[in-house]
């Protein structure tokens, strides 16, 4: 059978949604200054703030990484409410504003706050404001996509290889690191990647719970915001646009896996 | 007349501000929705076409720059603001001049040096001859004075008016030597939709009575 023509309306308001998504990237492609751009790439604001980025969420991702595929463990051996409470739990990052989560984890982890008040009476530490502060932010907000990615792989998993390795005599940790992890493996990667991804582009939490100060809190999205604040768009702009490249060589480099793993 | 303008105003002007803009509704008819950010970003707005009927800087640089670009009529400063130490109530780590900020182990919060408020501080600390190691730079001199409300940081520099009408925080003076008064100018945008109700705000602002709530405020007057 023939599919139906779509109509010009559809097609239409199909165009202006795509165009809305075109168009600012061009602005920020035609804006972009060519010229100066090498000069803003080796300028200190940005080199510091791009090595900080890097260092945070890959830091994030491998958190995300040890705590996430346990936590996807149970989710998938899970059923019920038990299953529905820990996947809001879990998920919930993903849909709160994440200057929400930033306020949240300062009254949590901030030195008066339910947790943080224990480290820094007993050994005057401070979360806020420091490094780790960012890279908890960034865990925070980024986690939920790897667990959610493993999750999905747990669940497709043929679960059959594990109990034939089971069978000739493998134990529970020899099954989950010569079975179970090297099968995971794709939904793994995807996972970290977009964790990764979105860990890069960590602005809400992140000020809200690190503040902002260059090669300590400064990430990129946060030099961004500042360089266009303070007069400094050009800065802005070429942050953006090292940003936008990778978004896009992400979406490239995985665009099989993508909604395999989701 | 019933008129309705739109004011974009430094952060640190919002209690002032608030209540004049009451008193304005009250008094005149005239329905005053405020804008209160960091001046550097109000004047980034403004240049990018923020649509608003006045404008009220922290300093003079952000005025000229507007000026310069042609966006707004003759400007008036109409108060000044002193600089001062926010600390937690009661002063528990004890500090008491601008060198006790650059002790070690204490966590010490400023504006951005873009903010006015963070240029200001900046200043102040080169008189004293000061290095301080900042654990944040806040985006607006109300986000110094609520990290330190909130107990995350142990100090900021902020104006004498934003300790005068937290509540939440006990100010440290610091000496005229040290200090640097910030001056404040208000103008017309060229583009704004009420000049008149425009006219009227910023004519109120340098009223007698204006003065009265800005000084109540903890400001100085013009």
């Amino acid at each position: 059978m023939k599919r139906a023509r779509i109509p010009p309306a559809i097609a239409v308001l199909a165009g202006l949604g795509l165009l809305l998504f075109l168009l600012p990237l061009a602005g920020l492609i035609v804006r972009a200054p060519w010229g100066q751009a090498l000069g803003q790439l080796t300028d200190p604001t940005t080199t510091t703030a791009l090595g900080l980025s890097i260092f945070c969420s890959v830091t994030a991702t491998a958190i995300a990484l040890v705590l996430g595929i346990p936590l996807a463990m149970i989710l998938a051996r899970t059923r019920g409410t038990t299953r529905n409470v820990l996947r809001a739990l879990t998920t919930l990052p993903m849909v709160l504003p994440p200057v929400v989560g930033g306020v949240a984890l300062l009254l949590a982890f901030g030195r008066h706050g339910l947790v943080g008040s224990l480290p820094y009476r007993w050994f005057g530490l401070q979360i806020p404001f420091t490094t780790a502060a960012a890279v908890m932010a960034e865990t925070f907000v980024a986690m939920p996509f790897l667990v959610i990615a493993v999750e999905a792989g747990l669940r497709s998993l043929d679960h059959r290889y594990e109990e034939a390795a089971r069978s000739l005599g493998a134990g529970y940790w020899r099954v989950f690191t010569r079975v179970t992890l090297p099968l995971l493996r794709p939904a793994i990667f995807s996972g970290a990647v977009l964790c990764w991804a979105r860990a890069l582009g960590e602005f809400g939490a992140t000020i809200t719970f690190a503040g902002n100060f260059p090669g300590r809190t400064q990430t990129v999205p946060i030099a961004v915001y500042i360089g266009l604040e303070s007069n400094n768009p050009d800065a802005a702009i070429t942050l953006s646009l090292i940003l936008l490249v990778v978004s896009v060589a992400i979406l490239v480099g995985m665009r099989d896996r993508w909604l395999g793993a989701l | 007349m019933n008129s309705v303008i739109t004011v974009f105003a430094a952060a640190s002007l919002q209690p002032a501000f608030d209540k004049i803009g009451q008193r304005l509704r009250s008094n005149q008819n005239i329905v005053t929705t405020f804008s209160y950010a960091g001046t550097q970003t109000l004047t980034t707005q403004l240049t990018q076409g923020a649509p608003a009927d006045v404008f009220a800087s922290a300093d003079v640089a952000h005025m000229t720059t507007l000026n310069t670009a042609g966006l707004v009529q003759e400007s008036h400063v109409f108060a000044h603001n002193r600089l001062e130490i926010a600390v937690a109530k009661g002063n528990p780590k004890g500090i008491h001049t601008l060198a006790d900020l650059a002790r070690s182990g204490l966590v010490v919060v400023l504006a951005d040096p873009s903010v006015p408020a963070g240029k200001y501080a900046q200043q102040a600390l080169a008189k004293a001859k000061v290095t301080v190691h900042p654990a944040s730079l806040e985006q607006q001199v109300t986000g110094v004075l609520s990290k330190v409300a909130l107990g995350e940081a142990d100090a900021g520099i902020v104006y004498h008016s934003d300790i005068v009408t937290s509540g939440k925080v006990d100010g440290v003076a610091i000496p005229d030597a040290q200090n640097v008064i910030a001056d404040y100018p208000i103008a017309v945008l060229k583009a704004a939709k009420s000049q008149t109700g425009a006219t009227q705000f910023v004519s109120f602002v340098l009223s007698p009575d204006g003065q009265t709530l800005l000084k109540a405020a903890g400001f100085q007057g013009a």
